[in-house]
């Protein structure tokens, strides 16, 4: 009786967004009085960080800070169309989309600027912190509230911008499947080492390597929480979790947490994760989608440790102490 | 301990940003750290109506009668509704698309499929009121035969589950299953030194967001509903909720964005219609709020799936062609599993360059709570299967498994099984990163391979 | 039965509320005192997002009858900030330490810490673990939760030295 140690890897892609029918999504965008920009959307936050990511392409686009970005959502009378928060789909279409509004919104904020500090349009910049500038004379510059302001109530111009996102809609060819389904891929590759108990079955993950490329890490500490997170989950649909855990079978279903187990806070292994862009041109600044993708490749890693511990290869999710322990019996016989 | 590693693609990246790429608070963090994030049930309008649902007890059952003479006797209950209550009862999630058939009932008509299945809704005054006249209700049954078994379910003879659909299989455009054909793999399984197949399955899985799915419908002064709800997708809850109540989509509003996880299980429509028709039908707010067993056992899960690869391998570990017969267990009814079939066909073989390849993806119907769409919908069962492959093979080939997949892996300018040209991809490039990180040694040829460079 | 009269501390303050028999402390604080950051998120002792203390000690909400508390000291997520709105160390330990997603189980993992370290300001790894037993967490993965806790208690001791 002795805990095995074993090593697995498994390298996997998925894809950002989908294709159902066409896939859009849209932003609008208006300048306060005093130079706030509000990004209204009805898209949703699911935790993921939507509302936080959306406002920082919103913000590098305009050149304004982070601070200076609301976002207003989810609303279906004030904010414009979103398919919803899944295929990976939000920070890809909601960014471009919001890309494109601020795209729109700054042509506008430079050319009151423009008029306001008489000078070509063409030769201002933003300084990040709050000012249009002339480049190259950065002394003649306007802050944003000033300007703002010259747009409501001196020019009569509203600082504003719409944008959408559609990936066009593409019908799979039926003969052989040939279809254009999503808009980009990202990667993954996940080592893990396990410790099987050949007496008891119970198998604990003791580190997870992750290697990610993904477009680009917008904000790498939401990217860090999903890595995180996505890896305790894929873990967990390897351990742990059915609602039919005799599937076929419709009989011993958990009904609540007490019966439907997953790892706690205790059962957690050590993670290393590191985070590689490669960016892809549909993206915005060239993101793919990390949310989904970080639970897939922990499971087979985990699969094949096992296999690498103790030589039992488990072909049925989830990898129960019972399932360890019949594969163990197989293998000797018993 | 997570980190960015700038090494890769030199050539492809751009630093000049202000406010990408750097670590930014979140936006709700405060909120979460305080309590003051405001989330759908966090709301408690007067004259509050609770609404619980009565459900099937049985797999599959012709429904003989519902008394409701007992429960409509308990103290508070102020109605409750049957299919004859929902104007447009039958439906599917994606008919907004255009999605055949209907297959769905709101309510219960003369048949349940699952157990769970929603038979009748009681609106009470409070949560107490209407689950004791849940419990008041009587359904009988007539009981019919069930199937729990995908491939059992295709098979001659299985009973039918879902009248609608007409077969226990979803139809794509005249086939029974979501087909990839590319090559020839029967040629590469002639030509290949090795033939391995091997059979993979999962069972449902729950999304368990801490918050359940729910909704609180508020009638508003000009006649339209206000939605409270923490669905994953306002417009799409909308057009279906509309369509299912037959009124004009104008009339109803949802109010969301802020959920307490998703993870894929509240793209379902299942609270907000059966809640509106309450709502109108009282004129008063009405909560629906899945309980926690409603979660755990009603809530769509993550569909099972059965898969079997066969694959055509030669003995320097090139995979010559790859064979895959997928089931998608999508329970009684077809809510999102069509789409996440097709999903699964676009992710064959993997991330892999292999020049033949045939898949048939089936997204069968069962006598189960209906699958539905979760994070990696398609795919990440699929992966289970495709890299517990990957790692069988290299064993029986004696193979460093590292080494068995950058020989394989994808690269710029591949054509996939998808008849999509490969771009942008880096399968090369993690592995070599996990590969340095766990101290696992590739020889000079494998460290100078690059996703960017043609084969 | 006849709804009776409950009086509370709660977070500071007295409170009085009329309470049906059986209703739980979660509901009384939910429907009928506005308090909404504990969650109900499976109302049956399972899941921990409804995690409030009582008289000090953590208590799953959910679980306890209201009328058998009368005269207790409640304390919930919103009374853990200065009354200015100042975070204290738990609050700022989570908003730095991205320890929050979606936010549903925050004000439950809050409160145990809180407990935690009123009792213990230096407590092991181990010892944090232990405390958020009870509280399930979907999105994070619990590590940046741990983090902060621990980095929470470096804080308040740090405090209290100063």
């Amino acid at each position: 009786m002795a805990i095995r140690r074993g090593r697995g890897y498994a390298a996997v892609n998925y894809p950002t967004g989908m294709n159902l029918g066409g896939d859009p999504s849209q932003a609008l965008i208006h300048a306060t009085t005093t130079g706030t920009f509000v990004v209204s959307l009805s898209s949703v936050d699911l935790g993921q960080g939507l509302k936080t990511v959306v406002a920082q392409c919103a913000a590098e686009v305009l050149g304004l800070p982070y601070g200076n970005i609301l976002v207003d959502t989810a609303d279906t009378d004030t904010g414009p169309h979103c398919m919803g928060t899944f295929a990976s789909r939000g920070t890809h279409r909601v960014g471009n989309a919001v890309i494109m509004a601020a795209t729109e919104a700054r042509e506008v904020m430079l050319a009151v600027a423009a008029d306001e500090l008489e000078v070509d349009a063409g030769d201002l910049e933003t300084d990040g912190s709050g000012f249009v500038q002339v480049k190259g004379a950065e002394q003649k510059r306007i802050h944003i509230t000033d300007l703002a302001l010259a747009a409501h109530f001196k020019q009569g111009r509203t600082i504003s911008g719409r944008g959408i996102f559609l990936k066009e809609k593409n019908d799979p060819v039926p003969e052989t499947g040939e279809m254009d389904p999503d808009s980009c891929q990202a990667h993954a590759c996940t080592v893990a080492v396990v410790d099987v108990d050949d007496e008891t079955g119970v198998v604990e993950v003791v580190t997870m390597y992750n290697a990610y490329e993904i477009g680009r890490a917008l904000n790498p500490a939401t990217v860090a929480q999903q890595v995180e997170g996505g890896a305790w989950m894929g873990m967990s649909h390897a351990l742990f979790e059915a609602t039919e855990p005799y599937y076929p079978a419709r009989s011993h279903g958990p009904a609540d947490f007490s019966e439907y187990l997953m790892p706690t806070a205790a059962d957690i292994p050590e993670q290393h994760s590191a985070i590689l862009e490669r960016p892809a041109e549909s993206g915005p600044f060239g993101a793919k989608g990390i949310g989904e993708m970080t639970a897939n490749a922990p499971i087979p890693a985990i699969a094949n440790a096992i296999y690498d511990a103790c030589g039992v290869r488990l072909t049925a999710m989830p990898f129960t102490p019972e399932r360890v322990l019949r594969g163990l019996d197989a293998l000797t016989g018993g | 301990m997570t980190s960015l590693d700038k090494t890769f693609f030199p050539g492809e990246q751009r630093d000049d940003f202000t406010v990408i790429g750097s670590v930014t608070q979140r936006a709700d963090a405060l909120g979460h750290v305080t309590g003051r994030t405001a989330f759908f049930e966090d709301l408690t309008p007067p004259g509050l109506l609770h609404l619980k649902m009565a459900r099937s007890q049985r797999h599959h059952a012709r429904i003989a009668g519902v008394d409701l003479s007992d429960a409509l006797a308990v103290d508070g209950v102020v109605r409750i509704l049957t299919h004859a209550d929902i104007p447009n009862n039958l439906y599917t999630p994606l008919k907004l698309i255009g999605v055949e058939p209907d297959d769905e009932p709101i309510l219960a008509e003369d048949t349940v499929r699952y157990l769970g299945d929603p038979i009748c809704a009681v609106v009470a005054e409070t949560e107490a009121a209407a689950y004791e006249a849940v419990a008041r209700i009587r359904v009988t049954y007539q009981d019919l035969p069930a199937v729990f078994d995908v491939e059992e379910a295709l098979a001659e003879g299985a009973p039918l589950v879902n009248e609608y659909q007409g077969h226990n299989y979803f139809t794509y455009e005249g086939h029974h299953c979501r087909r990839l054909r590319f090559g020839d793999v029967d040629e590469a399984f002639a030509r290949a030194d090795h033939v391995f197949e091997w059979r993979y399955e999962s069972a449902p899985i729950e999304h368990a967001p801490t918050e359940t799915t729910g909704c609180i419908v508020v009638p508003q002064p000009d006649g339209r509903l206000r939605i409270h709800s923490d669905t994953q997708a306002c417009f799409f809850t909308l057009d279906n909720t509309a369509l299912i109540l037959g009124t004009p989509f104008n009339k109803l509003r949802i109010v969301g964005g802020t959920v307490g996880g998703g993870f894929g299980g509240k793209v379902d429509i299942v609270v907000e219609p059966v809640a509106c028709v309450a709502a109108m039908l009282t004129n008063r707010p009405v909560k629906f709020v899945y309980t926690r067993y409603e979660e755990m056992q009603v809530s769509s899960p993550r569909a099972a799936e059965r898969i079997y690869i066969k694959d055509a391998v030669m003995n320097d570990g090139r995979i010559l062609g790859r064979k895959i017969i997928l089931y998608v267990d999508a329970g009684a009814y077809a809510r999102h599993s069509p789409y996440g079939t097709t999903k699964a066909a676009a992710h064959m073989p993997g991330p892999y360059a292999i020049p033949n390849v045939w898949a048939d993806c089936h997204c069968v119907f069962t006598n189960r709570t209906p699958s539905s769409a979760m994070r990696g919908f398609g795919v990440t069962i699929a992966d289970f299967a495709l890299e517990s492959q990957m790692d069988r093979i290299a064993r029986a080939l004696e193979m460093d498994p590292l080494r068995l997949r950058l020989l394989n892996a994808y690269r710029d300018g591949d054509m996939k099984a998808h008849r999509k040209v490969a771009e942008g991809t880096a399968l090369i490039e993690v592995i070599q990163k996990a590969a340095a990180m766990v101290g696992h040694e590739l020889p000079a040829e494998f460290r100078r391979m690059s996703s960017a460079e043609g084969r | 039965m006849a709804s009776t009269v409950v009086s509370l501390r709660l977070n500071g303050r007295p409170a009085e509320f009329l309470a049906r028999p059986g209703t739980s402390l979660l509901s009384s604080l939910r429907d009928s005192l506005g308090l909404m950051a504990a969650k109900r998120g499976c109302a049956q002792g399972g899941c921990g997002t409804c995690t409030v203390l009582l008289d000090g000690r953590p208590v799953m909400s959910c679980l306890v009858a209201v009328e058998t508390i009368e005269g207790a000291s409640v304390r919930t997520l919103e009374g853990v900030a200065a009354d200015d709105g100042r975070l204290d160390a738990v609050q700022s330990a989570f908003l730095d330490g991205f320890a929050t997603q979606c936010g549903f189980c925050t004000a439950g993992m809050i409160m145990v810490a809180e407990s935690l370290l009123a009792g213990n300001p230096d407590p092991s790894r181990d010892e944090v673990v232990e405390a958020i037993s009870g509280n399930v967490c979907r999105c994070t993965g619990y590590a940046s939760i741990i983090a902060a806790i621990l980095d929470a208690a470096r804080r308040k001791r740090e405090v209290d030295v100063v």
